[in-house]
């Protein structure tokens, strides 16, 4: 195992050198300011990823130029899609994305689509975790879902035919048991609704929930994922996010996986493409980086190329019809 | 007292000389944030954050928060000056304050607006070091229904407040919850009256929807006038502030209750904008002489700076104890504390007392940096008027302009500015109040979402407004301030008969 890591770090070590090296080598590098855009208001998750991003960037000094994050928040994030389609060839654009890339064309019928965009990189996937108040009787997922069963239970979620509403769908659909979702402007806020008892269950990432499960306030049911999380330091007293069972092992076969991922406009050259590509791979080599993914237990899986490609492909498909069956398309087909 | 003792170490900690100096920066920077109408703290912070990537928590919370304390003193600037408000919840100020400044006065009520800030700013931060658990633990019972009745509260308060038909105040109002619905509709994720324009999505900022109004409708006014600035001929000398403050302690009870609304607004959290508006409506509501606010009263200052000021710093405690930010700028600062290691909730009391108690340590002297600052400085903001109009009005139109475009940098938001200067010229002509206008465009959305959150929890029934004491006590009040004029009209109606009906 240790042999086999050290091996692949040295591996993805030549390859960013030879990334870099490249560049170099090409000569391309950014010859004014580069905008990071945010689809997002200030202060959520993508927000805070790309500010991150930014101070990583110019504390190691890992370019020449500038990057400035600016947040076109407007219309569940294609306010900064459109604009990013319109800078088509634009070399000094970034913009990163979370999955409104593919619910917010599906959901408003906006004229965008994820091949409007040249992908970069995946940064890394950020987990979903099922949530339920610790003074609630519900200990398991087959608790929870034979309560909701005898009455409609409430689960609140940030926004509208997004994630959060989307994976409440999928758990309709795989257990049968209906909910009222209930939508609030943010993650955080979602979390103390879960605390103060105004709803029944929440889908909040680890990030947003960890200090109340850490006070006792929370307790979590299952992880949205095929496998479980990775961290096995204790969060609280008795628990690890290791310690959290997966949906499926819990009999609830749903699972859901949100993208952080940087793109470009289309219409860049590839020179350019592989300059950026490099540039993440520095920054995701740096403590900094390796801070914020342990805090907030991401899955760091990371894709470039045509690997990428094919996941972004696939999740789009996997997308249109989860949104398909729980009626969000703004233009069924 | 435990308290005590920690709080001690926290100044230990914001007292070193290289803290010292950062809360300094940090104020001046706010201060000119807070200036800038539309750059805005929140902006402010998220373009400074980068840069205390480097510095200790600590020494990067209690500039990041300098520079907060420096805007929400800031903003209350350009609205006295050129009824301008620089931040949303400097709205209510303009009220008296602009009158003021036209009167010559001000000098006076710059310093009325400072000190009332730090008293409001001061009061919280003694009730975040003595019962931050216990009134943490109050804010939990805010579900969506509690919301819809403080947002119901606060356009109670301000209902009758515009001395104008009540028909007039209410199309304003209407055409505010008009603008408010455009754009996206976070209750069903669809976009609304955007007619397939993609610069419609963004919606009507309000801050641009304000710089128009309020600004550049007064420069229109100002133009038609005779191009000049009343109030030009004020005398100007820091004796302006001690004369201010023989005046301030007969506002006691004003401030004591402006501060007491402020800090319970920032908590639930519905943040420093509606409390300005609330404790405006409510010194109105309460005063001898009702029909001398909008001229020029100094209460008129007074009540909205403490219950914003009150309210934007009591906003930090849901956020350091809860992670639930209570104003846009907290959300930065929140993104901040998770940058450097900081997972801001209920543990950070327990695990991070060093950190959390350095940052109250600094909350109480980064408002004594920050009023010291900006009293000094009284004069030379109060010397602006003296510039000949031609000039100013041209930097004031450059300054919107690009206030407008910082707030989302869209050059769409430059032309909406202009339509809205005109509208607002018109609605003055026409004697149109803008207040209730504006008050429903900040808070529209807000209040139709917790409405509509609170129907999809109760399937649908309208009782759960009143569905325990504190929801139904809040409806209740709100009722009741709702109901008082058509009351009073009664009563005299009743008692004078057509004479009274007439007036």
């Amino acid at each position: 195992m240790t042999v086999a890591t050290s091996r692949r770090s040295v591996l993805l070590g030549l390859a960013g050198a030879a990334v870099a090296g490249g560049a170099q080598a090409r000569g391309w590098e950014p010859s004014r300011p580069v905008q990071f855009v945010v689809p997002a208001g200030t202060g959520g998750g993508a927000d805070q990823m790309a500010r991150v991003i930014q101070g990583i960037v110019s504390k190691h000094a890992l370019m020449r130029q500038p990057m400035v994050v600016v947040n076109k928040a407007g219309g569940a994030g294609a306010e900064g899609f459109l604009e990013a389609k319109g800078a088509r060839g634009n070399p000094h654009m970034l913009v990163i994305t979370l999955s409104n890339l593919f619910t917010t064309p599906l959901a408003t019928g906006v004229p965008f689509n994820w091949k409007d965009l040249t992908p970069v990189t995946m940064m890394a996937l950020d987990e979903f975790v099922f949530w339920v108040n610790a003074n609630s009787p519900w200990r398991s997922v087959q608790d929870l879902i034979a309560a909701a069963k005898q009455q409609r239970l409430k689960i609140g979620g940030t926004g509208s035919k997004q994630e959060d509403q989307i994976i409440a769908a999928a758990i309709t659909k795989a257990s049968g048991a209906q909910f009222t979702y209930v939508p609030f402007r943010g993650g955080g806020e979602v979390a103390v609704q879960l605390v103060g008892g105004h709803i029944d269950a929440t889908v909040n990432n680890p990030i947003e929930a960890v200090t109340h499960w850490r006070s006792g306030a929370l307790r979590p049911l299952c992880v949205f994922d095929a496998k479980r999380l990775a961290d096995t330091g204790k969060m609280t007293e008795t628990q690890a996010w290791s310690d959290i069972p997966t949906c499926r092992e819990q009999g609830l076969d749903v699972d859901y996986l949100m993208l952080r991922g940087i793109f470009m406009p289309a219409g860049v050259k590839p020179e350019q493409v592989a300059f950026y590509e490099g540039l993440m791979a520095k920054v995701r080599e740096t403590p900094e980086w390796k801070d914020l993914m342990q805090q907030g237990a991401f899955n760091t899986t990371s894709l470039t190329g045509e690997a990428f490609g094919a996941w972004l492909a696939r999740e789009d498909e996997r997308h249109r019809s989860l949104m398909q069956d729980a009626g969000f398309l703004a233009n069924p087909a | 007292m435990e308290e005590i003792g920690l709080l001690m170490q926290g100044f230990a900690v914001a007292l070193q000389p290289g803290n010292m100096l950062l809360m300094l920066v940090g104020v001046v920077l706010g201060v000119l944030i807070g200036v800038l109408p539309g750059l805005g703290g929140a902006n402010g912070i998220a373009i400074l954050l980068p840069l205390t990537f480097a510095m200790p928590p600590v020494s990067a919370v209690i500039m990041l928060s300098c520079i907060y304390w420096g805007a929400l003193f800031g903003g209350a600037i350009t609205s006295i000056l050129f009824n301008i408000p620089g931040e949303p919840w400097s709205v209510a100020t303009t009220f008296d304050g602009y009158p003021m400044a036209q009167q010559g006065r001000a000098g006076e009520a710059l310093t009325a607006a400072f000190t009332s800030s730090f008293f409001g700013a001061f009061v919280a931060v003694v009730m975040i070091t003595f019962v931050a658990p216990i009134v943490a633990g109050f804010a939990l019972r805010f579900g969506p229904p509690e919301f819809f009745a403080v947002m119901f509260l606060s356009f109670a308060c301000f209902v009758g407040m515009a001395k104008g038909s009540p028909l007039k105040t209410l199309a304003a109002m209407m055409l505010g919850f008009l603008l408010a619905a455009v754009g996206m509709d976070t209750v069903t994720g669809q976009l609304r009256m955007t007619f397939g324009s993609e610069e419609m999505i963004r919606g009507f900022d309000f801050l641009v929807a304000v710089i128009g109004l309020f600004g550049i409708s007064e420069i229109l006014c100002s133009i038609e006038e005779g191009l000049h600035f009343r109030g030009q001929k004020a005398k100007i000398d820091l004796k302006v502030v001690l004369r201010t403050w023989a005046e301030l302690p007969r506002h006691w009870f004003l401030a004591i209750r402006s501060a007491v609304i402020g800090c319970w607004m920032g908590i639930t959290p519905a943040g420093a904008t509606p409390a300005s508006f609330m404790s405006y409506g409510v010194a109105r509501r309460m005063s001898k002489d009702p029909a001398g606010f909008g001229q020029g009263r100094i209460e008129g200052v007074v009540a909205p700076e403490t219950a914003a000021h009150a309210a934007g710093t009591s906003a930090l405690l849901p956020m350091l104890t809860l992670g639930v930010p209570g104003s846009p700028t907290a959300a930065v600062l929140l993104g901040g504390l998770i940058m450097w290691g900081l997972q801001p909730g209920p543990m950070l009391f327990v695990e991070q007392k060093e950190f959390v108690w350095g940052l109250v340590a600094s909350m109480y002297l980064g408002n004594v940096a920050g009023l010291l600052v900006v009293l000094v400085a009284v004069p030379w903001f109060a010397a602006i008027l003296r510039v000949p109009f031609p000039i100013i009005a041209a930097l004031i139109l450059t300054v919107c302009a690009i206030g407008a475009y910082t707030v989302s940098n869209a050059e769409f938001d430059i032309v909406l500015m202009l339509i809205f200067g005109i509208v607002g010229y018109v609605m003055k002509k026409l004697d149109y109040p803008l207040a209730p206008l504006v008050l429903a465009l900040v808070l529209g959305d807000r209040t139709e979402e917790a409405f509509r959150q609170s129907l999809l929890v109760s399937n649908g029934d309208l009782g759960i407004f009143f569905h325990n004491w504190l929801s139904g006590g809040i409806m209740a009040a709100g009722l009741a301030l709702l109901l008082w004029p058509a009351l009073a009209w009664a009563r005299g109606a009743l008692a004078g008969g057509p004479r009274a009906q007439a007036a």
